[in-house]
């Protein structure tokens, strides 16, 4: 137990954007597959956004969904987070920081939703002040 | 309970012996480097709170166009794909310039962030086209909400770009004067996390704003 924990303090952590590679060659292919999979996902995206192929209310949501994808993409082969123990600060910063993210547009999309459906038609409140 | 194993016991309640000993090695502040680039990330986060805001609010004025166009009359995807296309190729030219500072070859990190300057500035160009575009046909951010928020969050990010390539315009120079320092270095690897992370938003741009906004 108490060697594994040593083991795990071997390494220090990695600075954000930092890579454990140290290799020009697997650094370089890892930018190119991060660079490979975003083109991938975009081209999928805008072919998605223009077809008639798919069922229409469906769109927006793939969209979300590769877009949330891509940003993964570019999180792990461009900034180099890792699930790894020497990332471990930097992901805490960075799930605190979805978390807000989240809490804002769901939050913001909810309450707006909810007020737009529970508000009186606007002729009606024209016509009350008139 | 004995005297040594109460002495034992506080100081250490939890009678996690080896962790305590590994944190003994392990004592004392962080490099320099990861303070600062883990300072900077802090700042990128509260950045990207910050265009969450954005986003949220065009989200819910998507349809506010007060009679005025909507996103599907405006938008022009093949401008928007050129604009994707120009700041992911950035991105990996940024990355290049990463991978040059760190093995010091001051020949190919200017090549790479030179490269990474023209594909930004080319971004800039669709950019600025498309927003003067926009208000000589009378959609500038005065018509509707829609517009507002629109021109709102893109421009935030615009300037962000903008910003970035001073940025990249003052690491070229400092390099080519100062050399690989390790104050230099500091300085690129933050540079690096700010253009990645530009390129994450715009991703969130070209969904939401363009594809998104264009289909309603």
């Amino acid at each position: 137990m108490s060697e594994q924990i040593e083991h795990l303090h071997d390494r220090p952590d990695l600075a954000p954007g930092d890579e454990e590679e140290v290799r020009i060659g697997p650094r370089l292919l890892g930018y190119l597959t991060g660079l490979g999979l975003s083109l991938l996902l975009t081209a999928i995206s805008f072919f998605i956004a223009g077809t008639d192929l798919v069922w229409q209310p469906s769109i927006p949501v793939a969209l979300v969904v590769l877009a949330i994808a891509q940003m993964g993409v570019h999180l792990v082969f461009f900034l180099h987070i890792t699930s790894g123990p020497d990332n471990t600060n930097n992901v805490m910063a960075l799930a605190f920081g979805l978390l807000i993210v989240f809490l804002v547009v769901g939050g913001s999309l909810w309450i707006m939703s909810h007020l737009n459906h529970n508000m009186m038609p606007m002729e009606q409140i024209m016509r009350m002040e008139r | 309970m004995t005297e040594t194993t109460y002495a034992y016991a506080q100081g250490d309640p939890h009678r996690l012996r080896g962790i305590q000993e590994a944190a003994v090695v392990h004592e004392g502040p962080a490099p320099k480097r990861i303070v600062t680039a883990y300072g900077f990330w802090i700042f990128l986060l509260s950045d990207i709170v910050m265009f969450a805001c954005f986003f949220a609010s065009y989200a819910v004025l998507l349809r506010q166009t007060a009679g005025g166009p909507s996103g599907a009359q405006l938008f022009d995807l093949r401008s928007t794909a050129a604009e994707t296309a120009f700041l992911l190729l950035s991105s990996f030219a940024c990355g290049l310039a990463s991978i040059a500072a760190d093995v010091r070859s001051a020949r190919w990190f200017q090549a790479a962030m030179a490269l990474t300057c023209v594909l930004g500035l080319g971004f800039l160009f669709l950019e600025a086209r498309e927003f003067a575009d926009l208000v000589g046909r009378g959609a500038g951010p005065t018509r509707s909400a829609f517009l507002s928020a629109f021109f709102t969050l893109v421009g935030c990010h615009g300037l962000h770009v903008s910003a970035g390539i001073l940025w990249l315009l003052t690491m070229m120079a400092q390099v080519f004067a100062k050399g690989f320092r390790a104050d230099i270095l500091r300085r690129m690897l933050c540079f690096a996390l700010f253009w990645h992370a530009l390129d994450i938003i715009w991703v969130a741009i070209f969904s939401v704003v363009y594809l998104i906004g264009s289909g309603t």
